[in-house]
């Protein structure tokens, strides 16, 4: 299935900003995480098509999962 | 000792008074908004003789402790009619208490129509007349009271739109760089140019160093405090990095971030105008991704934006402000935000309430959206020349919304809601509509919990658990707003859990006293209860805690969410 990776801040360095991935049905929010060697300690905030999900969610066709590093401001 | 100055600018009189025993334990939000309650007839216009303004640093201020350099200001607010409380970096608060200014209060208005200065030393106050820098801007303010004085001279200063009283002017603080950190929201500026003061200049000679009743004890919490801080990802690593403005990617994302006055979720261009992108053109410009509002600062959110040739442009370049002139506005670059930043800064006006204006102006046909250099030519020949088309545009949004007709306009007892759209992130919304001042996103910073996954997590498109993460917050925020503490020390704060009772152990050393965490968290509920009271008597009910109707009836996308709160879920907010 195709799958949409977006990275954020200092996810980017020596990886890439977004990159579509032909990925096994079975995979997990966890898997791409690992497939890019972010460490889960290092991971902030997880979205799928924009809502929040855990690190154990299985991706659908067509997903978007997007990657942050703890990050703050306001 | 410390003391209370007072300034009254009928008689044009001060004096130096002994602090009353009800107000010793006071700082910082917790003093101005005791003494604003206290002395300040709440139904009083705030732009007359019976307004007061009060600055007070807060209770760390002035010590070694990290993060403690931030000023409280208070009045009654002229944009939203309710008590009102600022706070700011810059070096004002340090000086004070260093100088043993508990607080300085400025009450009654002249009769003639002079501007004054007010000159303070550890003696006192000199009242003066001043016509030289009126209608200057406040870099040449600085500037000019920098060579009449000298380098170390602390400033306190209003632009053109404080002088013309208009709701959007803010208060500027001299920063360790002589440049600009505000007291944003709430007109204070135009409070400040009711009392026809220009500026306040403070010669901090002959102050000594704080004294700490157990300076063992204040060390060892001191570098606990410290250490959490920069073992925290955000506030060690994260902010000081990419400055508040990282939140542009990850609000688009989540379908939170306000675009084309309030109208969708995400910007087209959000990465033009991103935290990553300012990084990059931040170090490739040769300008600072790291820079304190005020010394002592370890967090470093703040930075210097360059332009294209390596000249100094702007810093303190925040979040709010790029996602207001961005997205809001759907201006696509940096270079001319910053631009418009500078502006701000000059003239004295609140970024936040601009830029949400100027939304609500393109709405208005006054100007289109994405207009960049419209919004550069407006600041400066209108609202820096006051005209009466600036008089409106400097009253904020509100003012704008009412004088054309729109009926969007974003504000929650008439001050511009910030960057975050309650629709898509509910808990925000009930700090919007219950903060008792008015729409004010650090009131309770919600966005921590709601997106940055920070002190847990509590879903930001369902209702459930948005009213008491907001009660929690806003209790616990009232009392950091008094210690003189940056906000960001919530960061860490909500979770190391180290840290607060560092912080509580600092206030105790510095003061000899034995406050437990419930203390803490009654001082909040004091201070929040206080405030609500002032507005009640000002004549405000639970029908002013509410967000404008379009929330309810216009969905957002890409979540196509409304704001679905009833009247009684918001008002269980006070129930404590």
């Amino acid at each position: 299935m195709k799958i949409l990776v977006k990275l954020f801040a200092n996810f980017r360095q020596g990886r890439f900003k977004v990159q579509e991935f032909e990925l096994s049905v079975t995979t997990t929010c966890a898997e791409v995480a690992a497939m890019l060697k972010i460490a889960e300690a290092e991971l902030g905030v997880v979205l799928v098509n924009g809502r929040h999900a855990q690190l154990a969610q299985p991706l659908r066709e067509g997903d978007t999962i997007s990657l942050f590093p703890l990050v703050g401001g306001g | 000792m410390d003391k209370i100055f007072r300034v009254n600018m009928t008689d044009l009189t001060s004096s130096v008074e002994e602090v009353p025993a009800n107000w010793a334990g006071l700082g910082g939000r917790a003093l101005t908004s005791t003494i604003v309650a206290e002395e300040v007839v709440p139904t009083c216009h705030p732009l007359g003789p019976n307004n007061k303004l009060v600055f007070a640093p807060g209770l760390l201020s002035g010590t070694p402790a990290a993060n403690s350099g931030r000023m409280s200001c208070g009045a009654k607010s002229p944009l939203t009619g309710t008590i009102k409380e600022s706070n700011a970096g810059g070096t004002s608060a340090q000086q004070f208490a260093k100088m043993g200014i508990k607080a300085l209060i400025i009450e009654g208005q002249p009769k003639n129509d002079k501007f004054y200065s007010l000159h303070l030393t550890v003696d006192g106050v000199k009242i003066a007349e001043e016509s030289e820098l009126i209608g200057k801007g406040n870099f040449a303010v600085i500037e000019a009271l920098e060579a009449k004085h000298d380098k170390k001279i602390g400033v306190i200063t209003i632009g053109q739109a404080g002088e013309a009283k208009m709701a959007a002017a803010n208060i500027s603080v001299k920063d360790p760089d002589s440049k600009i950190r505000s007291h944003g929201r709430g007109g204070m500026g135009a409070v400040m140019g009711s009392k026809k003061i220009k500026y306040i200049t403070i010669d901090s000679t002959g102050a000594g160093a704080i004294t700490i009743a157990d300076p063992e004890k204040f060390k060892v919490a001191a570098r606990t405090f410290a250490k959490a801080l920069l073992d925290h990802p955000v506030a060690g690593e994260g902010l000081p990095t990419y400055g508040t403005n990282v939140l542009v990617n990850i609000l688009n994302e989540a379908g939170g971030l306000p675009t084309r006055n309030f109208t969708y979720g995400q910007f087209k261009a959000h990465d033009n105008i991103s935290g990553e992108t300012m990084h990059d053109t931040i170090v490739e410009r040769g300008g600072k991704t790291k820079h304190g509002c005020h010394a002592g600062c370890i967090i470093q959110c703040s930075q210097v934006y360059n332009d294209k040739d390596g000249k100094y442009v702007t810093s303190g370049f925040e979040y709010e402000t790029i996602w207001g002139l961005g997205a809001n506005c759907c201006i696509e670059t940096l270079d001319d935000i910053a631009e418009a930043d500078n502006i701000m800064d000059d003239i004295g006006v609140d970024s936040i309430e601009t830029a949400v204006m100027f939304g609500v102006a393109m709405e208005a046909g006054i100007l289109p959206f994405g207009d960049g250099k419209g919004v550069i030519r407006l600041l400066k020949e209108e609202i820096g020349k006051v005209t009466p088309l600036g008089r409106i545009l400097g009253g904020g949004a509100g003012s704008v919304g009412k004088t054309y007709g729109v009926t969007r306009v974003p504000v929650v007892k008439n001050q511009g809601i910030p960057a975050y759209d309650p629709r898509s992130v509910k808990g925000i919304g009930i700090t919007y509509a219950t903060s008792t001042m008015g729409a004010d996103h650090t009131a309770g910073y919600t966005i921590a919990t709601n997106i940055l996954n920070v002190g847990g997590f509590v879903d930001p498109l369902q209702k459930e658990g948005q009213v008491e993460l907001s009660r929690n917050l806003q209790i616990a925020t009232a009392a950091v707003d008094s210690t003189g503490m940056c906000i960001f020390i919530a960061f860490p704060a909500l979770d190391i859990p180290e840290c607060l009772p560092a912080l509580i152990d600092m206030i105790n050393a510095r003061f000899g006293i034995e406050l437990t965490g419930d203390d803490v968290t009654d001082l909040g509920k004091n201070i929040l209860k206080t405030e609500r009271g002032f507005n009640l008597a000002a004549g405000f009910t639970n029908k002013d805690d509410r967000l404008p109707e379009f929330f309810n009836v216009d969905p957002v996308p890409p979540h196509n969410v409304v704001w679905d709160f009833t009247d009684e879920e918001i008002d269980e907010f006070w129930n404590f």
